[in-house]
């Protein structure tokens, strides 16, 4: 992607407005609506499900039975669920992935009560489901089409984040340009090695032990206010990267905006893989900032007792902890 | 251990994690109302196996390589709130809510927005900090909080340093006291009986007890020189107050209970049902009766601890008699060296809250006394065996 670093305006407008989960397209209101109308259906058919289960099987022309109320009960109790993520979530495509799966599922469940006994409410049913089977697939395939071209056009993930360090800008700036120094506070990088002003090579922890590493560039460097890098060649991770330095309180502080892309192994999958195991980049490039604010202003990154192992452990003090290794949460 | 369990376990001695931290023998280290509210589940994110305790005094036995101004040997006293001195709140005094001591900030975002700081054995929500209810603790930025303390002070006194009686001082400062003004507190614990000592020296005229526990009233008059004293099980607070105060109300409110008050009538019942079942996280008893009975324009000043969310809040009270809410985890370091000056120069001695000092393998019993205000317990100090 080539982007013109020389008319970066220093603050964009819309920058701190725009949040990065909300995405960059925004979602066309009929289909945002229709998402929300299916999952108060959800709701509604999960409530009534639930609780009368026996109302219901009368409805659809269930003979009364332990196994015909149990079954309507527990689909119930997946409506419910089903209703309430989407009426949480932004853009819940795999949720009403899940409603299709879920309209097969009560399909097949009516034909076999219906082969035990029907009548012609089974399938006024029957035909009712199908309808709202349709429905539920073309949201869904519309709202995971957007989604996949959210992506697209966002070049894998996007992650901006910004912190005030109580440093000056030249000082921030002086410490970031010397990248060797980023994995002070980048928990991810192992290391950094720079060859000239312009070239450097990037080691980061993967997952399981191992290691990836990409070559970057230097695209722009404004001394005390921006600093542009992109990776180069057939690097494992594919990214660009930018932080801006602003003088703050009267230059006596730093806002620090720093803006990630980058395609991970694996792409989309990837994404959701890392996310699914914790690694979830906003939260990762929001840590490394506090670190960042950390070592800048008392130092070093603050431990305690509880933050130095990786999984959650109670606040005693631990068997042993060598600093150089940096275990990080 | 769980709720309302607490039990004296071996773990392994701290060590340096940081170059700025300090190890201190500790040598008094007391039991917080605040630690009942941990010791009673109603602070998230506690685990089996942290260590609580957050009013520490001990002896520095090992610095780490940035710690310049603390020597092996120096008696020193930790303040609760763990602070860098660096951060631009930091810097405006603001030390319980600095930037860069707690590397739990996000776990507190989620749950309050914003982080504060890092607290001593006190949830992870505030760091995961193992506390000072031990016999070793591992002290961070040391080079910044913990304050030498004189030979001629003892531990019960400089414990009191930490914690209650900034926060008590705190509490009153808040208050804006002008020369003749009245102060109302609500809760006659060791943070409310220094609150009442401290407005008192800040000039206050008339000071109010209020509490259910008669030999709290009793400590409130005796020790933290209370003109009056409010048994709210006998006297409808409101009225009381109202008569007191010449038909006006206290021209500030202090409120040292916090999140666990007691009350009569059906408005308590709900709270308390509310509270059971998680509908409602505090029950602020106290605090719409401080904001009821405030005069108007008057300051309502909270020190009692708030951990989350709570109902039937008197907003109306608030903008339509034009009051001031003021909160806040003490600032210790602010407070550290002018209260330890007053110390010295003998114009109060805080030591006159304990009334129970225990072993540190008496901790558990020590919680239930404090608890269940048996035996007529107001402060509990626990001393590991030397």
């Amino acid at each position: 992607m080539e982007r013109d670093y020389e008319t970066l305006p220093l603050v964009r407008p819309g920058y701190v407005a725009r949040s990065s989960k909300a995405g960059l397209l925004p979602l066309n209101d009929p289909l945002e609506r229709r998402a929300k109308a299916l999952g108060w259906f959800s709701l509604g058919l999960g409530a009534a499900m639930t609780f009368a289960p026996r109302l219901v099987a009368r409805a659809i022309g269930l003979r009364p039975s332990v196994l015909a109320h149990t079954t309507i009960r527990a689909i119930g109790v997946r409506e419910l669920a089903v209703g309430f993520g989407i009426l949480a979530k932004k853009k819940p495509a795999g949720l009403l992935w899940t409603r299709v799966a879920g309209d097969v599922v009560d399909l097949t469940l009516l034909r076999r009560g219906a082969s035990n006994g029907g009548t012609a409410r089974a399938l006024v049913a029957g035909a009712s489901v199908l309808g709202i089977t349709a429905v539920d697939v073309a949201s869904a395939v519309q709202l995971t089409r957007h989604n996949m071209q959210e992506r697209k056009e966002m070049g894998g993930m996007r992650v901006c984040r910004a912190i005030t360090i109580n440093r000056p800008p030249d000082e921030v700036y002086r410490f970031w340009r010397h990248l060797e120094n980023l994995p002070q506070f980048m928990s991810h990088l192992e290391r950094v090695e720079t060859y000239g002003s312009e070239k450097s090579r990037w080691v980061a922890k993967a997952p399981l032990g191992t290691t990836v590493e990409w070559y970057a560039d230097i695209l722009f460097d404004r001394p005390n206010e921006l600093i542009a890098w992109h990776s180069t060649g057939d690097s494992q991770v594919q990214n660009e990267g930018w932080v801006r330095f602003e003088s703050a309180r009267g230059g006596r502080e730093t806002v620090v905006r720093a803006e990630l892309h980058y395609q991970p192994p694996g792409g989309a999958l990837g994404a959701t893989l890392a996310k699914l195991f914790g690694e979830d980049p906003a939260h990762t490039v929001a840590t490394d900032l506090r670190r960042l604010k950390q070592v800048l202003e008392t130092g070093e990154v603050t431990h305690s007792d509880a933050s130095i192992h990786k999984l959650p452990h109670p606040a005693q003090p631990p068997k042993s902890f060598d600093p150089s290794t940096k275990e990080a949460s | 251990m769980g709720k309302k369990n607490v039990q004296v376990e071996q773990v392994p001695d701290p060590q340096i994690l940081n170059a700025r931290d300090a190890i201190i023998r500790v040598t008094s280290s007391a039991i917080c109302g605040s630690d009942l509210h941990l010791y009673n589940g109603y602070v998230p994110t506690m685990m089996r196996g942290d260590v609580l305790g957050h009013e520490i005094v001990g002896e520095v036995v090992e610095v780490g390589p940035a710690v310049l101004n603390l020597d092996v040997g120096d008696r020193v006293v930790v303040p609760f709130p763990i602070s860098c001195g660096n951060c631009a709140m930091c810097e405006r005094t603001l030390y319980s809510l600095c930037e860069n001591s707690n590397p739990n900030w996000w776990m507190a975002e989620k749950m309050w927005g914003r982080s504060p700081c890092g607290i001593f054995g006190y949830s992870h929500l505030t760091g995961g900090f193992a506390g000072g209810q031990a016999e070793y603790v591992r002290v961070p930025f040391a080079d910044f909080g913990p304050l030498k303390i004189p030979q001629e002070v003892t531990d019960d006194q400089a414990f009191t340093l930490a914690d209650i009686f900034p926060t008590g001082y705190m509490g009153a400062e808040m208050c804006d006291i002008h020369p003749g003004d009245s102060v109302a507190v609500w809760g006659a614990g060791p943070v409310g009986l220094l609150a009442m000592a401290s407005a008192r020296l800040l000039g206050a005229e008339r000071i109010i007890a209020i509490d259910r526990f008669e030999y709290r009233l009793r400590m409130a008059q005796d020790g933290a020189g209370a003109t009056d004293v409010l048994n709210y099980e006998e006297v409808d607070v409101h009225e009381a107050l109202t008569e007191l105060t010449g038909g006006r109300g206290p021209d500030a409110a202090i409120d040292a209970v916090g999140l666990e008050g007691h009350a009569h009538g059906p408005l308590f019942a709900m709270d308390r049902a509310k509270q059971a079942l998680k509908l409602e996280t505090d029950r602020p008893v106290a605090l719409r009766e401080a904001i009821r009975c405030v005069r108007n324009g008057g300051t309502v000043s909270v020190v009692g601890v708030y951990g989350g969310f709570l109902d039937q809040f008197p907003m109306g009270s608030i903008v339509n008699r034009a009051l001031t809410l003021k909160s806040g985890q003490c600032h210790v370091q602010r407070y550290l060296r002018p209260l330890l000056g007053r110390v010295l120069n003998g114009e109060i001695d805080p030591s006159f809250v304990v009334t129970h000092r225990l072993s540190l393998d008496e901790a558990p019993q020590g919680y239930t006394i404090f608890n269940d205000k048996m035996d007529n317990c107001e402060k509990i100090v626990l001393k590991p065996a030397a």
